[in-house]
């Protein structure tokens, strides 16, 4: 195990860094956002949010490529969506159920994924798709492609057999693959002193994959971090188990006031905010302009979402096949400017 | 045309699908070098190399996800699980993750799920069951149980070449048992039921190995017209051919090697007093494995899993009604 370094990454270009402060900006506006609509009742069902957690899902995938997998982000991981470019009205249009392109209304909350920009949706029960990310890696590896898979998880997910299958499965193959473990500390209520006798970034070694823990609240350290993990994986060095340590600063949904988190550890976990740490090193009215330019694109999102109709009812019960010739996963966008600039970066430590 | 066994015919379904289609591989616990518990893989993976036939851990969970996560990136996988009672083990990543995909998300998950099935041979509880009736309550699979060496094989070409998760029942005792002419070349069998045996006074309504019992038990029964109807796909169910068929009989008996409540012959009788009740001329009868585990010693399993003379009396009965 590699302990966290935290240090800053030397392959982010000023561009980068403002875009990924844009990014955790906007993740934290849409939830902020979303948790009002839902509380005014025009979201319905419940509602989840990754609120102190936006470093982890935008710096992963950040590091990826256009045609990597991104399977899947979760209900803090947002951000992931964001990064690989998901159109922002259709994600209010899925939060309030009507009709949309991601799932027609079919799915809610965080559960969506845009598979033209090479995502796939997460499923309630974790770590299923930790499992799914293994197949995709699978095949990328079957074809020769120089293409990795993402996944998330959280600490309670580690429990669960799948996790140990994906893992063995992963690091016995040694598939691209790349899991970015979330720990928050908390599994809905339970504590991770209740869920393991020992830290499963441990485990790693184990299966015979290196294991990295890295500062969850530093954004360049989660980039850095899942970087070396896909030059690794594309370099046919197989899977890498990167455990970004965090606190989920909310409830588990909207519905949970998580009063067994303490607030000393509310405060103490404040004061690492994410976004405050990364636009503490850009000038206040850069960042006054980055967050009115974010909230207005939320709000053109948030008033075509309402301008869109719920979906017919008559359609409640179509696509539960596919009839016509299966899509594959697409190709997201991938910002990170050592795509676009290769040679104008340096090379990593 | 050449006589094949149903193990060969589906030998020869993988095979012409993974010479036809380079997307097709097969993945399951010892169906590489081993050539799968039954054989049903030997000889695969000395024609098409370890990356196309792989043999896996021992994680049903991680091949039926694996399995999803490499349908959605473009492959075609076949995965065997060793026996169809080990599918439970990864029952979540079929039922909830491949079924509800492509309603949930648009996502297509071309994936074929082979279940080697049933009793007959002193299994016991883990190495007899027929789980059909779990996957035709799951939205979004499709379940295909074949009897014979020929719909075996063109059922497999037509679940391979089906963009969907498709759950495909192949019955364990009819691998070497049942011998038929099998078309040379690929060809796909369409996902509707087949008159197995023509008849016009009773219809037997049976999928799988129950096919053929069903049609001993009409060789059986002397002075009636027996109807045999193959049902082949379970999901979806050909609900006009089996109208059709009570349509000709009026009499109807449904039989289920798999344990009786909720099995596939009760969305069968279901069907037919919901759409076929005009047509009846008498109750819609069943025989079914009671809701047992498959027991191991052979006279307790021939207790409870339907037989000819069984069927044939069943038969007998509802011919006196």
């Amino acid at each position: 195990m590699t302990k966290g370094n935290g240090r800053e990454s030397d392959l982010l270009t000023l561009e980068d860094r403002r875009g990924l402060l844009r990014a955790m900006c906007l993740m934290r506006g849409v939830e902020e956002r979303g948790l009002s609509l839902y509380k005014q009742g025009k979201i319905p069902g419940s509602f989840y949010d990754g609120h102190g957690m936006e470093a982890i899902s935008v710096g992963a995938t950040w590091a990826l490529g256009a045609g990597d997998a991104v399977c899947s982000p979760l209900i803090r991981d947002l951000g992931a969506h964001l990064v690989r470019g998901t159109d922002l009205t259709d994600v209010f249009r899925h939060y309030m159920g009507r009709e949309n392109a991601l799932s027609h209304g079919r799915e809610g909350n965080v559960h969506f994924g845009d598979r033209r920009l090479g995502v796939v949706g997460m499923v309630s029960m974790l770590p299923d798709m930790m499992v799914v990310a293994t197949g995709i890696a699978m095949a990328f590896k079957m074809r020769s492609e120089e293409r990795c898979a993402l996944s998330f998880f959280g600490d309670g997910a580690t429990s669960r057999g799948d996790w140990h299958e994906a893992m063995n499965w992963a690091a016995l193959y040694r598939l691209p693959a790349v899991f970015v473990l979330e720990n928050n500390q908390f599994a809905y209520s339970t504590p991770t002193s209740k869920q393991f006798a020992e830290d499963p970034i441990k485990r790693a070694a184990a299966y015979g994959m290196e294991g990295v823990s890295v500062d969850g609240n530093d954004v360049t350290a989660v980039f850095e971090a899942t970087r070396a993990g896909r030059e690794k994986a594309l370099a046919g060095g197989g899977p890498t188990l990167i455990e970004a340590r965090t606190l989920r600063m909310h409830g588990h949904g909207a519905h949970d006031d998580a009063s067994y988190i303490s607030a000393e550890m509310l405060e103490h976990w404040r004061r690492r905010d994410p976004i405050e740490r990364l636009a503490s090193r850009f000038a206040d009215d850069e960042v006054a302009a980055l967050e009115a330019e974010v909230k207005a694109a939320i709000d053109r999102a948030v008033e075509g979402a309402l301008a869109t109709p719920m979906p017919d009812p008559a359609g409640a019960t179509a696509s539960v096949y596919c009839s016509g010739v299966p899509e594959v996963l697409g190709e997201g966008a991938a910002p990170w400017s050592g795509f676009a600039t290769p040679d104008a970066l340096p090379a990593a430590a | 045309m050449a006589v094949r066994t149903y193990l060969q015919a589906i030998t020869d379904g993988l095979h012409e699908a993974m010479l036809e289609d380079e997307r097709v591989f097969v993945m399951g616990e010892d169906v590489g070098a081993f050539g799968g518990a039954f054989k049903v893989t030997a000889g695969l993976q000395e024609e098409f190399g370890p990356e196309r036939v792989r043999d896996t851990p021992i994680a049903e969970a991680g091949i039926i996800g694996a399995a999803v996560g490499a349908a959605i990136a473009g492959l075609r996988p076949v995965c065997e699980m060793q026996f169809s009672d080990f599918v439970a083990c990864g029952f979540d990543q079929l039922v909830n993750v491949a079924g509800k995909m492509h309603y949930r998300l648009g996502l297509a998950v071309p994936m074929v799920l082979r279940l080697p099935s049933g009793g007959g041979f002193a299994g016991g509880p883990f190495h007899s069951q027929n789980p059909e009736a779990w996957f035709m309550h799951a939205p979004g699979l499709k379940v295909l149980a074949p009897s014979t060496p020929e719909d075996a094989k063109g059922l497999l070409a037509a679940a391979i070449a089906d963009p969907n998760p498709v759950v495909f029942m192949e019955h364990k005792h009819l691998y070497r048992r049942i011998k038929g002419e099998v078309p040379d070349g690929s060809y796909e069998t369409p996902f509707t039921a087949r008159v197995a045996r023509p008849g016009t006074d009773l219809t037997v309504i049976a999928y799988g190995a129950m096919v053929h019992a069903a049609t001993a038990a009409a060789d059986e029964v002397e002075g009636a017209s027996i109807e045999v109807l193959d049902l082949r796909s379970l999901a979806p169910l050909d609900e006009e051919a089996i109208l059709v068929s009570v349509g000709k009989t009026s009499k109807v008996l449904v039989v289920d090697e798999a344990n009786r409540t909720c099995a596939a012959g009760a969305e069968v009788a279901s069907l037919i007093a919901d759409r076929g009740f005009e047509l009846l001329d008498g109750p819609v009868r069943r025989l079914a494995t009671p809701d047992v585990p498959i027991p191991f010693s052979p006279p307790l399993e021939e207790a409870v899993i339907p037989t000819s003379s069984r069927i044939a009396e069943a038969c007998r009965e509802l011919l006196d009604y």
